[in-house]
């Protein structure tokens, strides 16, 4: 007899666009993002002005030391500490944040993105040092071709060969989970981490009923959970044009005929409340009700 | 009042303590390391990260609060990385890829290894004959600066000083080491990288380096300098021209696994063949350092060639012996 395969799927239904089935020993999706191109550019971007900036400091410091020093000497140690540095820094900066900790260079700490083992394993110090080793490959290879200069054959040449180097920039736009190179060859990828807090839960300071008037079952059944979540965004946000709007709307739709004298953020809540109720109630019995087409 | 009865609310009610406890600890770690958490703390992570997972899964069951979902997945990812990215402490690190994981991949790029040397000896005889049937060609394979005026137009007597130079007073001998170290370890790094375009830019990368050994030791062997240029050359080469070579097979490996991924699926095979090249260039540039060091200092301070040419038997005894001696392994 053939084992039954057995689906993994979140109980919350679609991924949202970049989503990425990531199951975790316990049987549980983490419903992680894959980090998009645009970021991923601009924490490269951000890293190189970091590091820019550190081997701009770095050459002012060791200049003006051997300058004070004012010795032979002391002007030679200078340029091998700038040597030396320059190549640490060079080669060493991404991968001494990603073996860190937080798996994260500065700018991709910025844009919210952090470096994972693609088998969802350990990310081990070869795999970093891999994936950056490549970078000579997809960064310095292009550059060097785009700052050549040649006339006649030679410039044809330089232009096809930066034609082909260019193949490896835009690399990641062409596979699902936006790898570059040096993921593919070291087995890694680029997530979206964000640091999420937690806020109050809207409930938590809202009666289910506006002035002692409770929304009766036809008036809840006008939603379902996608606008729930528009609702709970709207409430969130808390821009008063808009749940000025939102509120209006809401009250056409669903007749309203109860006391008018409410804010309307205190009615939106009310409605949050109440609707949250029913739909919670629903799901509890097995019918998650999608949006406001989904009829039983 | 008959919203908190909410089972949602409830839920979130009960267990919230929990999550800020975890999301707290986790600051900690991201701040501090793991060093940053007591003993008894580290011990209740893996529970509570536990926890968190199973409060995960309920609530996207009961609960239709997004942002309690979100913050609930991006939480149980943060512990999730942490409780299973198991590190251990960085000396331990360096011991073990020293003493194990280093010379295992290079070992296990064996065959690799023999098609990197035999492509970097064969450019290097063909650059000898080239040149020495005609001089002409030296122009065509050495780049001008590299050369340094030891061109088929130069003297026999100033080829033979370049060989042995005097020390003139104190001369910037660490400085040259330093350069020759980041320049060599960028070449290095580079001819790997390439070996990701299907291996032929890796090996032409070597056939260069080769041909142009080649054609030097041709140029000194036209003036009956063949014996020291060779001292010259190996007192660094052995491990330079190793660790160049190592550098090669790991690049060529990976353009392997890309052509010709086996049974494994194409984007394994890249993968393995990518983290035991990352494996064999750390340790590369750590061989390029001590190239660096023999090529700067002790090339200059050693001037006698029966002396170079015992340094240099010594490396390759060394390396080798390290790499593919008879050692009592681990297994991993």
């Amino acid at each position: 007899m053939k084992r039954p395969r057995i689906v993994l799927r979140p109980a919350s239904g679609t991924f949202s666009f970049g989503g990425r089935p990531f199951v975790t020993p316990e049987g549980v999706d983490l419903g992680l993002t894959v980090g998009a191109y645009t970021e991923r550019l601009a924490a490269f971007i951000l890293d190189l002005l970091i590091l820019l900036a550190a081997l701009i400091a770095f050459t002012i410091l060791t200049g003006l030391a051997a300058w004070a020093a004012k010795s032979r000497l002391f002007g030679e140690a200078a340029t091998l500490i700038w040597l030396l540095g320059a190549f640490v820094l060079r080669n060493f900066y991404f991968i001494g944040f990603e073996l860190r900790g937080g798996a994260a260079t500065p700018g991709k700490r910025a844009m919210g993105l952090r470096l994972i083992a693609r088998d969802g394993g350990r990310l081990t110090a070869d795999a970093v040092f891999a994936r950056n080793a490549m970078r000579e490959l997809e960064i310095f290879l292009p550059a060097s071709f785009i700052f050549a200069r040649g006339a006649g054959v030679d410039g044809a040449l330089i232009a096809l060969g930066a034609l082909w180097s260019l193949v490896f920039v835009v690399f990641p736009l062409f596979n699902r989970d936006r790898l570059r190179l040096g993921d593919i060859a070291a087995g890694t990828m680029v997530i979206k981490a964000p640091k999420t807090v937690l806020r109050r839960d809207l409930l938590q300071d809202a009666p289910a009923t506006v002035g002692g008037v409770a929304f009766t079952q036809t008036q809840l059944d006008a939603y379902g959970i996608k606008e729930l979540h528009v609702l709970e965004q709207v409430l969130r946000r808390g821009d008063r044009r808009t749940i000025a709007e939102v509120a209006r709307r809401i009250r056409g739709k669903i007749a309203w005929d109860g006391p008018l004298d409410v804010t309307d953020q205190s009615f939106l809540a009310a409605y949050y409340s109440a609707l949250r109720g029913r739909l919670e109630g629903q799901a509890l019995l097995g019918r998650r009700r999608r949006d406001k087409y989904d009829r039983a | 009042m008959a919203e908190l009865q909410l089972k949602s609310h409830r839920f979130r009610t009960e267990r919230e303590a929990d999550w800020r406890r975890l999301e707290s600890l986790l600051g900690r770690v991201q701040r501090n390391g793991a060093t940053g958490l007591m003993p008894d703390e580290l011990l209740e992570v893996p529970v509570l990260y536990r926890q968190a997972l199973s409060s995960l899964s309920l609530a996207r069951a009961v609960s239709l609060d997004q942002e309690l979902i979100l913050y609930l997945e991006s939480l149980c990812a943060r512990a999730y990385f942490f409780v299973y990215g198991v590190r251990s402490r960085p000396a331990e690190r360096v011991t073990r890829f020293f003493t194990q994981d280093w010379p295992a991949a290079v070992r296990s790029l064996w065959c690799e290894t023999l098609v990197s040397a035999a492509i970097g000896v064969v450019a290097a005889l063909v650059g000898y004959f080239l040149v020495a049937q005609d001089p002409d060609w030296f122009n065509a394979l050495m780049p001008g600066a590299m050369a340094q005026g030891r061109d088929p137009s130069a003297t026999t007597d100033f080829l033979a000083s370049t060989l042995h130079q005097k020390l003139s007073g104190h001369e910037a001998l660490e400085l040259l080491a330093t350069f020759l170290f980041t320049h060599n370890s960028q070449t290095a790094i580079f001819a790997f990288a390439l070996g990701f375009a299907l291996c032929l830019p890796s090996a032409a990368l070597i056939a260069f380096n080769g041909a142009t050994i080649g054609a030097f030791l041709a140029l000194f062997a036209s003036r009956g300098l063949l014996a020291p240029a060779i001292g010259w050359l190996m007192i660094h080469g052995v491990t330079e021209l190793f660790a160049i070579t190592l550098a090669g097979a790991a690049g060529l490996s990976l353009g392997w696994a890309a052509t010709f991924p086996g049974e494994r699926t194409r984007l394994e095979a890249i993968g393995q063949a990518g983290r035991r090249g990352g494996l064999v260039m750390a340790g590369v540039i750590v061989m390029l350092f001590c190239a660096a060091l023999l090529e700067g200092f002790a090339r200059q301070l050693v001037q006698a060639d029966l002396a170079r040419y015992a340094i240099a038997a010594a490396t390759a005894v060394a390396w080798g012996g390290y790499f593919y001696g008879p050692w009592r392994r681990r297994r991993p």
